[in-house]
């Protein structure tokens, strides 16, 4: 390894494979045999072409930001720091793309491409440290997913490593390509399962002239929730709806000192961009909505740098969560927009019947919701419980037409309720999939489509 | 033996929000040099799941402890005192191993616990540097019986201030003729409210590099209506000693500050060194538990202020003298960090007639001066010293303006090695105040 990589390149000790056993997900972790720090593609097709003969799980990384426990070495093997294929290659103002490493933050893309006044729309909670290329891999989302999608909703084109080391490419500049399978998609979402991303070409969209930030605060999640379908009734797609329960507020508040009311139920956070009087038209709208179905307050952002405040709070949410017990467990259920109040509903029945403490914030625009439980990883009773829990919220979900991630990914968190969601024939034809890429199984093993799932429990390698 | 707070460990979600604010993370890109992977190491100590060995003190002694994490952490972390549990956690273990290095326990033991041989270490510099022994020394290269860090270092320092100087300072400075408070207590005695006692914290370095912003420091006070006090018996913070694990000692020194203070009799005491006024308002915690100096510490530390925050809080000065320069500022870690105090000092700076401020691109950065850390770990602290120097070329400023002896002197190491000592200055925010008076 150290031949290919450099002596510099390779991590071996114990310190340093301690390091790379986690990710930001809770309680899991395992150490790998080995991290290595390839800088070219080159470099990294040898890398993969070794593994893959002595059949060394391989599990790709960028931040660790991910918290589905996708980059958890769980098989031990080579973890792959993606970190150094930081460079952006070109922004390409006639083609409207832009080409980079997978290992660039997502924050520096957003500033690189705004700086030649383009927009990268998905915007991670997790942006100011993720990488791209990990956003790709998972299928990143964010919050403006209601009005401009997600991650995959702009990959062009990839240069991806299969595991015999054999270097492809899929996709380019054009807008318009249908030439065979979409082996693009395919790529994007696929946690590392199927081959390491080497360039990503991305596209982009002119930066939004102006945007604006209303916030709206309710009696009843239900009111919250009607607001929502209105407003995308009466034919206004917003940027982002975003909504916080009142466990949620009263944390984010004590963090970031916005003054945000304790007696409600329920916020709603409201970003409009584009041009400016269809903004201006579009909030006040929204505002009339909003009083008309029960909104106790409606208060609109008077300058950007209020708004964005109003916003930074929303992104620190899972994070000032935390604070309250030892362990965070965040999840990802989502359900069609339609069934948010029920869903919320049933969260706050089901946290009560299992006795937990269950927050819960998302994107009410797009039904993604992130029901957030406070527990104590050293309490195993409670962890039963919590386990319990989460399982009777995603079958719920998925009776409500929902599915059991919006945008975190499988990885290993998710491995056991993926059969429910797309039934045996779906996952016999992904397992066929992932064995004409890989046929020797080595890339990022035990996530997605493997087998046997686990308990959410600490997994220490020997 | 030191154990870490299990609950502090957990509260960390490794979310990685920190990962971007850490200066040694974003020179190595490395998880190991990352708050995140700190902790986690720290969480593999507390479990079992590692020694406490070479590896582990080497990762523990990378970090600067300038807590820009502390900043970046919504979850809040506190993560400069795990580091310090750590690093007790490292000396407690090698000194039952008896294996304390002689560089360390000859500052941290022989010099830094005893104020009057830090004055000797001041005459003995002044000496050197007033008799050209120390132009001699550079040139037949006698400089190299130093450690290449310590040699390297001591180019930034400016000539100080002789012993004869020194013994002139006056321990009580009245309040100044011509300052509005001045007016005030001269107003029928009905009106007069006591001019307020400030007692100044003179600091070990401070004094014997900076002895002559100390002075300036009392003259401003003094020109803000205050009586200022060279407290007798204070002390070394104790700060370096808490970050190097040696918590008994910066404790023993802590205690002699209190007690001298308390002798001064005054209602604030004011610092100018970020580092060291960090270090004092933790009094309180470090003595939490002890019944017998909880509330003293309490007290010592709710009349401690930065000179910054205090100028403040007291009526403002009127800067008479225009300064006309491009001024920037480099924020102290644990000013910024450790004590919140961020605007204040920028306000002062732009207060000051014919200043053209501009704010340096990421201000509140670590510099890598860190205490002793660009003695200790010198290549790191000049990656990241340089990369800090692109940026002050940046901003086309002439001044630098730091709050805080040890980036003072990082800066004018980093303005020499940087070629720009033409152009750029380093100056202490409280000299240039002074200047303008």
């Amino acid at each position: 390894m150290t031949e290919i990589v450099g002596r510099e390149g390779v991590l071996t000790t114990p310190n340093s494979l301690y390091a790379y056993s986690f990710d930001a997900t809770p309680i899991l972790r395992a150490n790998p045999d080995v991290v290595v720090i390839p800088r070219t593609t080159e470099q990294l097709a040898q890398v993969l072409r070794l593994a893959d003969a002595h059949k060394i799980p391989v599990i790709p990384r960028g931040s660790g930001t991910n918290l589905a426990g996708g980059t958890i070495p769980v098989e031990g093997g080579i973890v792959l720091n993606m970190t150094r294929f930081n460079q952006i290659y070109e922004i390409d103002e006639k083609n409207l793309t832009v080409t980079v490493g997978p290992g660039v933050i997502t924050a520096d893309l957003h500033k690189a491409v705004e700086a030649a006044g383009l927009f990268y729309p998905p915007d991670p909670g997790s942006q100011r440290i993720s990488t791209i290329g990990g956003n790709v891999a998972q299928c990143a989302g964010g919050m403006r997913g209601l009005k401009y999608g997600v991650t995959k909703d702009y990959v062009l084109g990839l240069e991806y490593v299969l595991p015999s080391g054999q270097v492809l490419r899929a996709g380019g500049k054009n807008y318009k390509d249908v030439a065979g399978y979409d082996l693009t998609r395919l790529l994007v979402g696929s946690e590392g399962t199927l081959a390491v991303i080497t360039e990503l070409t991305l596209k982009l969209l002119p930066l939004p002239e102006t945007k604006r930030t209303l916030v709206v605060f309710c009696e009843q999640m239900v009111d919250a929730a009607r607001i929502v379908e209105r407003t995308v009734a009466d034919k206004i797609i917003p940027a982002t709806m975003e909504f916080l329960d009142q466990a949620t507020m009263r944390v984010v508040d004590e963090f970031s000192h916005l003054g945000l009311p304790r007696d409600v139920a329920a916020m709603l956070l409201i970003e409009q961009d584009g041009p400016e009087q269809q903004v201006a038209r579009d909030i006040d709208r929204i505002a009339q909505i909003a009083r008309k179905e029960g909104a106790v307050d409606v208060q609109v952002a008077k300058t950007p740098e209020e708004g964005a405040k109003l916003m930074a709070a929303r992104r620190s949410a899972l994070a000032a969560l935390s604070r309250l017990r030892p362990t965070t467990i965040l999840e990802d259920a989502t359900v069609p927009r339609a069934r948010l109040a029920d869903m919320v509903e049933a969260v706050d029945r089901i946290a009560d019947k299992y006795q937990v403490q269950i927050c819960t914030f998302g994107h009410a625009g797009d039904g993604n919701l992130h029901p957030t439980c406070l527990t104590d990883e050293r309490d195993r009773e409670e962890i039963n419980r919590v386990e319990q829990a989460f399982e009777e919220i995603f079958q719920t979900a998925l009776e409500l037409g929902g599915t059991i991630t919006g945008e975190h990914g499988v990885g290993m968190a998710k491995l056991k309720y993926l059969p429910q969601r797309v039934g045996e024939g779906g996952m016999e034809l992904m397992q066929a999939i992932k064995r004409a890429f890989d046929p020797n199984g080595i890339m990022n093993p035990g996530k997605v489509v493997a087998r046997s799932a686990r308990q959410r429990i600490v997994v220490n390698q020997p | 033996m030191s154990s870490f707070d299990m609950n502090e460990l957990l509260n960390c979600m490794h979310c990685g929000f920190c990962l971007p604010s850490c200066p040694t993370f974003q020179q190595t890109g490395l998880e190991t040099y990352s708050p995140r992977g700190r902790i986690a190491l720290m969480k593999g100590v507390a479990e079992g799941t590692l020694p406490v060995d070479a590896e582990f003190e080497q990762n523990m002694y990378a970090c600067l402890g300038c807590r820009a994490c502390e900043t970046a952490c919504p979850a809040g972390v506190q993560y400069g005192a795990l580091i310090e549990d750590a690093r007790e956690l490292i000396e407690d273990r090698k000194k039952a191993r008896k294996r304390t290095s002689f560089a360390r326990s000859a500052t941290l033991k022989h010099l830094f616990m005893h104020p009057q041989r830090i004055r000797w270490g001041g005459h003995v510099l002044w000496a050197m540097q007033a008799s050209g022994l120390q132009k001699f020394a550079e040139q037949t290269g006698l400089m190299k019986v130093l450690p290449r860090e310590m040699a390297q270092m001591q180019a930034a320092v400016d000539t100080v201030a002789s012993p004869a100087k020194r013994k002139r300072r006056q321990e009580v400075v009245g309040p100044d003729s011509t300052s509005r408070r001045r007016k005030e207590l001269d107003a029928p005695a009905a009106n007069r409210k006591p001019a307020m006692r400030v007692g100044t914290f003179t600091g070990c370095i401070m004094d014997v590099m900076f002895y002559d912003t100390n002075q300036a420091t009392a003259r401003l006070l003094a020109k803000a209506g205050c009586t200022v006090v060279f407290a007798r018996h204070q002390v070394c913070c104790g700060a370096l000693h808490a970050h190097s694990g040696e918590k008994a000692d910066a404790m023993e020194l802590a205690k002699q500050n209190i007690v001298a203070f308390e002798q001064a009799d005054v209602e604030l005491i004011v610092n100018n060194a970020g580092g060291c006024g960090a270090a004092l308002k933790e009094y309180a915690h470090w003595f939490k538990d002890d019944p017998d100096w909880a509330d003293r510490s309490r007290q010592f530390v709710s009349k401690m202020r930065d000179i910054s925050e205090l100028l403040a809080e007291l009526p403002p000065l009127s800067f008479t003298k225009p300064v006309e320069a491009r001024v920037t500022y480099q924020d102290s870690c644990h000013l910024a960090h450790g004590q919140g105090v961020r605007n204040q000092p920028r306000e002062l700076i732009r207060s000051i007639p014919g200043v053209d401020y501009v704010e340096l691109q990421n201000a509140d950065s670590c510099c890598g001066s860190a205490g002793i850390y660009n003695i200790t770990n010198y290549d790191m602290s000049m990656r990241i010293l340089d990369e800090k120097m692109q940026q002050v070329a940046n901003t086309k400023a002439n001044l630098v303006v730091t709050t805080n002896p040890g980036c003072l002197l990082q800066m004018k190491k980093g303005i020499l090695d940087a070629g720009l000592s033409e152009r750029v200055q380093a100056v202490h925010i409280v000299d240039l105040l002074n200047q303008a008076l």
